[in-house]
């Protein structure tokens, strides 16, 4: 039998229409917005300023703290400004707005095709290429790469694991990176273990993406250390808890990070950037889009530079469909709403999904008939039904003895409930008012 | 420079995509597992089970729309199917030649005092159709217990020879003393009653037919296995036991399964969202606490047939259920190796 994670899950509908398209590059934009926080944690600090030429690959921010990260020009041209503008989640941050001329890129960079597999370079040598090269974690959360290198003290690693589920609807970026760029991560996967310590790879993919799977198995053959476990399709198999889980049966405490139980996790876009900055000096400049949507015209992958404008994206995907009626960052899940397509791709940015306006809105709920299909679905255990209605009536101690800061807002209770409610709304409120109780507390 | 968008979009959390499923499917799936035993209750009590059906579901329906909208004063929510369901649930637990006003009446309860009365839909501790049944059954006992033979398709109301159920006519015989074999031989076969013919409420009759209902109800996910299987498991177990300490008093486990109101009740009353309890490890304890009272009630109690009473009781459970036996949260034992 395939592996899963034991609890809780839900199928939504796959629709991976890009999925048999190979990545495109996308020719470069007039300008590019290359917002300064891109990452979970401190904003990166500005190095340059109005009227300054860039290369591309050069530094333009520099990392602030230990969880930041550095940010690089993705374009050659001059800094038109250096100010609040826009971004994906519908604030303005501040950001380097470049007019792009020409391609020139920085010497360091190794710009050619060739696959470099010998590992030459030592672990710390590693972890500090990722955190120059401003590596985040790609799959949509953006926390920084390093700060997942450095094992606290007292703690061990011994399983690495790669996390090639994709188990968001629609989106198809990693599927073609595992597909076109197979070599190349494992290679950066192997770079992580090497930096880690780690004598033990495993990588896991649901079934859904058999080509990826013997794709992957294939080139892992030459790495005794590597074991590629495809998994049984469910959702939310791709959150780092659940994976864990799945591949290795061990749980991450509540409160608790995979660090506890011994295993990190890299996503299939980092374990790229990895090789890029390791075994090519190349920062993270540029990354795999996916734009789809039931009605878009040309579903795709872009291969695009960090700072490009999504309406470029979706010009190039056939335009956006007259039904429109929501434009998501990200899967149909966990993704954004956006209020703009003239925001930039960021690190983050895994996919834009635009969906029809009949099923962009949502239906009127209904009383709560206690069916129980939040709490089958849910694979953290919790009582979502439960949580809403704690939050609501704000009775925030119980909220946090049921622990809804144990929520990773997979969205599947919401999802699930056949009277339309709300749950995940409320949870999250409820989550932030706890948060802020217990903040309040020390 | 490249394409705007020119209107109004919708901004909202995730998820962006839903299950499709509704309060309604899911009671109309219910429905659709009643077929089979509707089907069966023609057959058996003729064409005074459509009509005993039709009245007492019209009624759930116009009492619940009145109540939401006059004495409320909210939106009716006649539309997502459950004062139907409760309807049917109510129909097929009386007898066919019930008074049509005492139909009425029993919905009235139903809808009324068992499910608005405690602010509608999710709301109400007790399942509604079995607050209006046993209303009824204490109110009315004669109505309630005057069952018709079941002489086939096509006979109508005042055709029906009135007689005892199966329950009843033990009951009436350990109460004379008479030895369970004397008792027996006033019974029908095991195979007869599987199909559903013998006396009884118009819908509980046929365990086949109810099965059927059950394995939809399976497949299509509206239930789970837990409650029907721990509740028929309990009575088995626990007549069991006694028929075989004492055959002569006891009947066997396979008679307390096909008679009375256990496989309606297990399947279909016992399984109610509202008013049962949420996780397994809840509706196993739920359903072992039904089917126990159901069988000391037609045993040891004075009526002949216990499991209303029994869901009744452990409804008032479910609260305290709910908060005893809650999910198993991931992370919180942490077994690693």
């Amino acid at each position: 039998m395939l592996k899963s994670f034991p609890r809780g899950g839900v199928h939504p509908a796959e629709n991976k229409f890009s999925a048999g398209n190979q990545i495109t590059k996308l020719p470069l934009p007039k300008t590019v917005t290359i917002p300064l926080s891109q990452h979970i944690g401190t904003p990166a600090e500005p190095t340059v300023q109005r009227g300054d030429m860039v290369k591309t690959g050069q530094l333009i921010g520099k990392y602030k703290g230990f969880v930041s990260s550095n940010i690089h020009s993705s374009v050659s041209g001059k800094v038109l400004k250096v100010d609040k503008a826009l971004d994906s989640s519908g604030y303005k941050r501040t950001s380097v707005v470049i007019e792009v001329n020409e391609d020139i890129w920085i010497t360091k960079i190794d710009r050619s095709s060739d696959l470099r597999k010998e590992i030459t370079v030592s672990g710390d040598e590693i972890i500090n290429k990722i955190l120059d090269a401003g590596i985040v974690g790609m799959g949509g959360a953006a926390f920084p790469s390093h700060v997942k290198m450095s094992v606290p003290k007292g703690k061990k690693c011994d399983i690495l694991i790669l996390n090639g589920v994709e188990c968001e609807p629609y989106l198809t970026s990693d599927h073609r990176l595992m597909l076109e760029k197979g070599e190349e991560i494992l290679v950066g996967f192997r770079l992580v273990m090497k930096a880690l310590n780690v004598k033990k790879g495993m990588v896991g993919i649901e079934n859904n993406k058999p080509d990826a799977i013997s794709h992957l198995s294939q080139i892992a053959q030459q790495y005794p250390e590597l074991e590629v476990f495809p998994l049984k399709v469910k959702y939310p198999q791709g959150g780092e808890k659940q994976l864990i889980k799945a591949l290795t049966g061990r749980e991450v405490p509540s409160g608790g990070l995979p660090i506890d139980v011994g295993v990190v996790v890299h996503n299939i876009g980092t374990a790229y950037a990895v090789y890029d900055a390791v075994q090519k000096n190349k920062p993270l400049i540029e990354r795999v889009v996916t734009v789809t949507g039931n009605d878009v015209k040309k579903p795709s992958n872009f291969l695009v530079r960090i700072g490009t404008p999504l309406n470029q994206l979706v010009e190039a995907a056939g335009g956006i469909p007259a039904q429109t009626g929501k434009i998501v960052n990200g899967g149909p899940m966990m993704g954004k709403a956006m209020n703009s397509l003239e925001v930039p791709v960021t690190k983050g940015t895994s996919g834009i999904l635009l969906i029809p306006e009949k099923e962009s809105k949502r239906k009127p709920f209904r009383p709560c008939i206690r069916c129980a299909k939040c709490i089958s679905v849910c694979p953290m255990g919790l009582e979502p039904f439960l949580l809403m209605t704690l939050t609501e009536k704000e009775i925030f101690d119980r909220v946090e003895k049921d622990k809804a800061l144990d929520c990773i807002e997979c969205g599947s209770c919401s999802y699930i409930c056949p009277a339309n409610r709300p749950l995940l709304d409320y949870i999250r409120l409820g989550k932030f008012r706890v948060g802020q109780i217990i903040r309040n507390r020390k | 420079m490249y394409e705007k968008i020119n209107k109004l979009i919708t901004v909202s959390p995730s998820p962006h995509v839903h299950s499709a499923g509704s309060t309604q499917k899911l009671m109309t799936g219910v429905l659709i597992a009643l077929i089979p035993a509707f089907v069966i209750g023609i057959i058996m009590f003729g064409w005074g089970t459509l009509i005993v059906t039709g009245v007492a579901v019209i009624s759930c329906l116009v009492f619940e729309y009145v109540i939401q909208k006059y004495l409320l004063k909210k939106e009716p929510s006649v539309t997502d199917g459950s004062a139907v369901v409760t309807g049917v649930l109510l129909a097929f637990s009386l007898p066919v030649n019930i008074p049509f006003w005492l139909v009425i009446l029993g919905s009235l309860v139903a809808i009324g005092v068992g499910k608005m009365t405690f602010g509608g839909l999710g709301n109400n501790p007790f399942n509604p159709a079995l607050v209006g049944r046993v209303f009824l059954f204490i109110s009315f006992p004669v109505q309630l217990t005057t069952w018709p033979a079941p002489k086939g398709f096509g006979t109508s109301l005042t055709d029906a020879i009135t007689g005892a159920t199966p329950l009843g006519i033990i009951k009436e015989g350990l109460r004379n003393s008479d030895s369970m074999d004397t008792i027996m031989q006033n019974i029908r076969s095991s195979k007869e009653m599987l199909y559903g013919h013998m006396g009884g409420s118009l819908g509980e009759v046929a365990a086949i037919a109810l099965a059927i209902g059950f394995i939809y109800l399976i497949m299509k996910k509206i239930i789970t296995w837990h409650i029907p299987i721990t509740i028929l498991g309990t009575i088995a177990l626990f007549t069991g036991i006694m028929w075989l300490i004492e055959p002569t008093q006891n009947a066997s486990p396979v008679f307390h399964l096909l008679t009375g109101g256990a496989i309606l009740g297990a399947i279909f009353m016992a399984t109610d969202y509202v008013t049962s309890p949420m996780t397994p490890k809840g509706m196993i304890i739920f359903g072992v606490g039904i089917g126990l009272i159901t069988v000391v009630i037609r045993r040891f109690g004075a009526y002949p047939e216990g499991i209303q009473f029994g869901i009744l009781i452990m409804n008032a459970f479910v609260p305290l259920i709910n908060s005893y036996f809650k999910p198993k949260r991931f992370g919180e034992e942490v077994k690693n190796g």
